[in-house]
């Protein structure tokens, strides 16, 4: 088409793709600036990080890396030169400034749950959204329509109104500040997006395959298992990357209902305290750590995410 | 391969009935064709067979056993699907092999290569073995639909228009390659279209459904020859029967009681007038290569006929028409059988 001289009238022309890939590049710095201005502060020393005028030159330093993982004691001179020499870079930038590394931060093990919620309640998700929503597609459910729009409607409720009941709830049960309690949580605000995108997805897929299945043998979990999850793959790879994302990134319910043990990420970085305040390097150096699995798994996922987010925009 | 016996069967979608009181009985090996207008009720009668509708009245007997409550699965059919017959996530290999991996049969992998080998030489695809589903032409899909029904010795093949989606070309190519694999395999099949040449081409006997109903079956010949009503004379011949009032034309001594004359180009004599008489008026001639529609004007009906590729008529003229043994209906639309 492009060998012709004659002008398409719907194919942009090379000036309008020239401005709307200027606009595209801006925008995408303009929302970079916050990302990398953490991933700088990550690299600085404490007292750069709050100079002011902010420093866009520096020198970097992994401090706040140390700082993220341990915890540490100031001593005086005279304790700290009566030890052996450092063994670690760590252990000589915290000398440096009086102190000794007294053990590990607790950042790992809360990277730790927040993986394990997150990831644990993204499969629950995403396993109970598949099965309802295939339900909904291929059965004759009573008061279809109804159930759909109820299930929907948890998600319209903020969710601070109802934290102190579940907050009540959760000490009943025993299920404060446990790892299962939170994927039970976000499985249950997860479940509702899961069934209406996962719906959407199977509704797409001709039931012809499941009955051709059917015919040849197969019962109907098996033709499930064998014609329709094959094809719902990009659908439930979508829908994952939203419910881990939301998972990932919850932070009120994880500072109420997360204290100690169960705490996930999120709650816990905007707590690292250091010398005389905040410490922000360790902060940033705890987000930009957090970024890492999402940042990841987006990535591996993007194919499917993109033609996720673009479903149902074109019929075929 | 077995008899299928369909007694008595309805089943409808909210208020409308699709298929009511059917009864159709197929013999083992015997190819049917069910031919009718879109929402005849030719894809649910399909579909009750093979257990994905169950009936509200009325049984279904497969070979000899009641399967009216039957699982799909149970009930050893086949079924092409008009369209998606292909599972796009596996090869054209797998698919075939699909129904005999099913938990319900167990082959062994070296029977299953060697039964999906035949299956693919007989409908001509076992070059594109290897090969996605969703990389094939049309034809090529659709012989692999009829291939993956083909693995299985069902004792029923169900097949739901599987050449309508095709061209013209392809679709008389595989129609006469069902036909011959068919008769090899002495399969009973029951085929469902809304091409009467497929329909006439194809079948042992002829089903004509109409909004539910099975108004008619026999032998191609029988349907065409012998229509039960102005409908059934209807759905076949190329063009469309000619349906006209009695007193239009000299009545070639029709019974009492007839009310319409249905004339197909075998039915009707046409000369050009002599002598001043005229019965009608040419009003153009439509040339198709091989052979020429005859648009002509008698009274205030128009009528559509046949004529040789080399007719000397030609729009304007005026002609005498003649029937010849026709077909005579009585007011309620039945045929009334010639004496």
């Amino acid at each position: 088409m492009s060998l012709t001289t004659a002008h398409s009238v719907v194919a942009p022309t090379a000036t309008s793709k020239r401005i709307a890939g200027t606009i595209v590049v801006v925008y995408a710095l303009i929302s970079m600036v916050p990302l990398l201005w953490i991933f700088a502060t990550s690299f600085k020393t404490p007292p750069d990080s709050i100079a002011y005028p902010p420093k866009i030159l520096f020198q970097p330093s992994v401090e706040g890396y140390c700082n993220l993982f341990t915890t540490r004691t100031r001593q005086t001179p005279d304790y700290i030169n009566s030890l052996g020499p450092a063994t670690t870079f760590c252990d000589e930038t915290t000398r440096k400034r009086n102190m000794v590394i007294a053990g590990p931060s607790n950042f790992l093990p809360r990277f730790v749950n927040s993986l394990i919620i997150a990831f644990g309640s993204t499969f629950c998700a995403v396993f109970l959204g598949t099965l309802a929503a295939y339900g909904f597609s291929r059965f004759k459910v009573p008061l279809a329509d109804d159930l759909l729009f109820f299930i929907l409607s948890t998600r319209m409720m903020p969710p601070i109104a109802v934290a102190i009941p579940i907050y009540l709830m959760y000490r009943e049960l025993g299920l404060s500040d446990t790892a299962l309690g939170m994927i039970l949580l976000y499985t249950a605000v997860n479940v509702s997006l899961a069934v209406w995108l996962l719906k959407g997805f199977i509704d797409e897929i001709p039931r012809e395959y499941e009955e051709a299945a059917m015919i040849d043998g197969y019962t109907r979990l098996q033709a499930f298992w064998k014609t329709v999850l094959p094809q719902a793959t990009t659908g439930i790879a979508a829908t994952a990357i939203f419910c881990l994302i939301f998972a990932w990134n919850e932070y009120a319910f994880a500072a109420l209902l997360t204290s100690g043990t169960a705490q996930t990420a999120p709650p816990f970085i905007p707590a690292i305290i250091g010398e005389g305040g905040q410490d922000w390097p360790a902060v940033a150096a705890g987000t930009t750590i957090f970024l890492v699995p999402i940042l990841v798994f987006t990535i591996l996922l993007r194919k499917q995410l993109l033609r996720g987010i673009t479903f149902g925009a074109v019929r075929k | 391969m077995a008899e299928v016996h369909i007694n008595g069967v309805t089943k409808s979608f909210g208020e409308r009935a699709a298929v009511s009181n059917l009864d159709l009985h197929i013999a083992d090996g015997e190819f049917v064709v069910l031919l009718g207008p879109t929402g005849a009720g030719k894809t649910t009668t399909l579909r009750l067979i093979a257990g994905l509708e169950k009936p509200e009245t009325g049984k279904i007997h497969i070979g000899g056993r009641d399967a009216t409550d039957l699982e799909p699965a149970a009930r050893d059919t086949a079924f092409v699907f008009q369209q998606y017959s292909l599972y796009p996530h596996l090869s054209v290999f797998d698919n075939l092999a699909f129904p005999l991996r099913s938990p319900a049969r167990r082959f062994s992998e070296d029977a299953v290569r060697r039964r999906v080998g035949d299956v693919a030489k007989m409908v001509r695809i076992d070059h594109k073995l290897s090969s996605r589903a969703t990389k094939l032409s049309g034809g090529e899909m659709q012989r692999v639909a009829i291939g993956r029904a083909l693995v299985r010795k069902p004792a029923i093949y169900l097949m739901d228009e599987p050449l309508s989606s095709l061209d013209a070309k392809l679709r008389a190519d595989l129609r006469l390659e069902l036909k011959r694999i068919q008769a090899e395999l002495g399969a009973t099949m029951l085929y469902v279209t809304h091409d009467q040449i497929e329909a006439m081409t194809m079948a042992d006997r002829i089903g004509i459904l109409t909004d539910g109903v099975l108004v008619q079956i026999g032998t191609p010949k029988t349907i065409y020859t012998e229509p039960a009503n102005l409908h059934v004379a209807a759905r076949l011949g190329q063009p469309a029967i000619n349906l006209l009032p009695t007193g239009l034309l000299p009545d070639a001594d029709a019974p009492t009681g007839t009310k319409t004359i249905g004339a197909r180009t075998e039915h009707l004599t046409i000369e050009k007038a002599v002598n001043g008489h005229a019965d009608g008026t040419v009003d153009w001639v439509e040339h198709l290569g091989d052979q020429n529609h005859l648009h002509v004007t008698v009274g205030s009906k128009k009528l559509v006929t046949l004529t040789d590729p080399d007719t000397d008529l030609a729009k304007g003229d005026r002609i005498m028409i003649r029937y010849r043994a026709p077909l005579f209906f009585d007011a309620a639309g039945d045929r009334i059988a010639n004496r």
